[in-house]
């Protein structure tokens, strides 16, 4: 079997194209995922009871269903229900950050819960309110203990964005199984994002490593 | 200035703090001690609701704690605290623990704010480690830093929650020379501590808890002096024998 280089060379532009969108779903869901999460957690520790109930069906309803079957559902489900047709681009950033949100909610959640009483009390006796002590006392704190968490959570959403070309998005997998279709060179396409996809990730989880050996230094 | 009437509480059918009532006038010191478990954290803490009670009420300038409608972080703004284990923020410069809630939650501005800081800094002496963050000061230091960063909000009343217990023995007397130092300047504090050398030297009143009681409440004269209940003695003479 020959090993077809030159038809990977010649994909580089449209894969890039792909590689960008995956990058950019990454970064568009880490940052509202975290942002949602951050509310979700504060919610899950609420003592409003049906804050905290809202919240934890949330996160409990999209740990417990596959990620796939979410972008399925969210795609089909919601021009049917709405009329609107929000096209597969749209949804999969939609997907992604509500779905991630209730992952990066358990670990922010965490990351408060690490924050001592006598630190809440401080900044309560302070006269903070409590967004203000959330603000400026718990959440830095809490985020600086889970930072690893959060960027190993922002790798494994980078390997899961490639779930979106089941809807048809050109994603970085996406992109290299039309090339595979198109040019009939299936194993040149799925071995080439295979290893773009481990370089990029295992790169990633090695700075992780050191920064969490840092963080530790620091502490 | 503070007024405790008649708080109880109860943490489910364990009842921490039984019909307590005393108060603490402008400019007066009052110690708070009594053995382990009796209440003391328990009671001061009530005074800037930090914890809530069941029973009774506390006024604090005029403003009542159990009342609903009361601001609580106003109050509390109003209100020094400083604890045990000092509390400063890890993550902020000694500047900025001196500085964040006098411009987040008195508004002042971020000058203002740092030259009141740098001001009350150099009062507890510790004006050169300004840039270190709390963790690269020694336990006697942080507690300076801690009491700086109450006084830098111009609190009415100042509570001291065992401030020295946690720390080094050589360090204990930095800590009270600053406590002794307010007190002489007429601030109004609660403290509680077991330095009865720090009750003799400041206080005007001794309050000795027991069992989530205050079983004695007198000058400092009556408490040191004449004879009292059975449990202050017994307390007394096991603190002292040091
Ligand atoms: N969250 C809580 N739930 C149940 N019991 C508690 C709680 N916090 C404190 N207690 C109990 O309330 C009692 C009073 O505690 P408190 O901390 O006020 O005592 P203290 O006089 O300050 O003691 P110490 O000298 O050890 O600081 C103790 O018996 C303690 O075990
Ligand atoms: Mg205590």
């Amino acid at each position: 079997m020959d090993f077809n280089f030159s038809a990977i060379v010649d994909s580089k532009d449209f894969l890039w194209e792909g590689l960008k969108y995956s990058a950019s779903l990454t970064l568009f869901a880490t940052f509202f995922g975290i942002v949602f999460g951050t509310l979700l957690a504060m919610a899950r520790l609420s003592s409003i009871k049906p804050l905290n109930l809202a919240a934890s069906a949330y996160v409990n309803l999209f740990r417990s269903v596959p990620l796939l079957l979410v972008i399925f559902w969210f795609y089909i489900l919601v021009p049917l229900i709405s009329g609107v047709q929000v096209g597969a681009d749209k949804s999969a950033y939609i997907t992604f950050a509500i779905f991630e949100a209730a992952y990066f909610c358990e670990i922010i959640r965490a990351g408060i819960q690490s924050i001592s009483r006598g630190q809440v009390s401080a900044g309560q006796a302070m006269g903070f309110t409590y967004a203000q002590n959330m603000r400026y006392v718990i959440l830095p704190q809490a985020f600086r203990n889970v930072v690893p968490l959060l960027l190993t959570q922002t790798i494994i959403l980078f390997q899961d964005t490639s779930l979106v070309y089941v809807v048809g998005a050109t994603d970085l997998l996406g992109a290299a199984s039309k090339v595979a279709n198109r040019d009939y060179i299936p194993v040149e396409m799925y071995v080439t994002v295979a290893v773009i996809y481990f370089t990029i990730s295992f790169v990633l989880s090695r700075l992780v490593k050191r920064l969490h050996t840092a963080i530790a230094v620091i502490r | 200035m503070i007024s405790i009437k008649n708080v109880s509480k109860w943490y489910g059918n364990f009842q921490v703090l039984t019909d307590c009532t005393t108060e603490v006038k402008k400019g007066e010191v009052v110690v708070v001690c009594g053995p382990s478990g009796s209440g003391k954290s328990t009671l001061i803490k009530t005074v800037n609701a930090l914890e809530p009670f069941q029973k009774g009420d506390i006024v604090v300038d005029g403003i009542s704690i159990a009342d609903p409608k009361t601001n609580l972080p106003k109050l509390r703004s109003r209100v020094g605290m400083v604890f045990q284990h000092f509390e400063l923020f890890p993550h902020l410069t000694i500047t900025d623990n001196l500085a964040i809630a006098q411009q987040k939650v008195l508004g002042r501005s971020r000058d203002e704010a740092r030259a009141k800081g740098a001001k009350l800094l150099e009062r507890v002496g510790l004006s050169a480690h300004a840039a270190k963050f709390p963790g690269q000061l020694s336990g006697g230091q942080q507690q300076r830093v801690a009491i700086a960063r109450a006084l830098a909000m111009d609190p009415i009343v100042m509570l001291f929650d065992e401030p020295t217990s946690a720390l080094d023995p050589e360090m204990v007397n930095e800590v009270l020379d600053v406590m002794v130092q307010l007190a002489h300047e007429g601030m109004t504090m609660m403290c509680v501590t077991h330095e009865m050398g720090f009750a003799r030297k400041v206080a005007n009143r001794v309050i000795f808890m027991d069992k989530g009681k205050i079983e004695e409440d007198c000058s400092k004269e009556d408490f040191f002096g004449s004879p009292r209940g059975e449990r202050a003695q017994l307390f007394l003479s096991k603190i002292l024998q040091h």
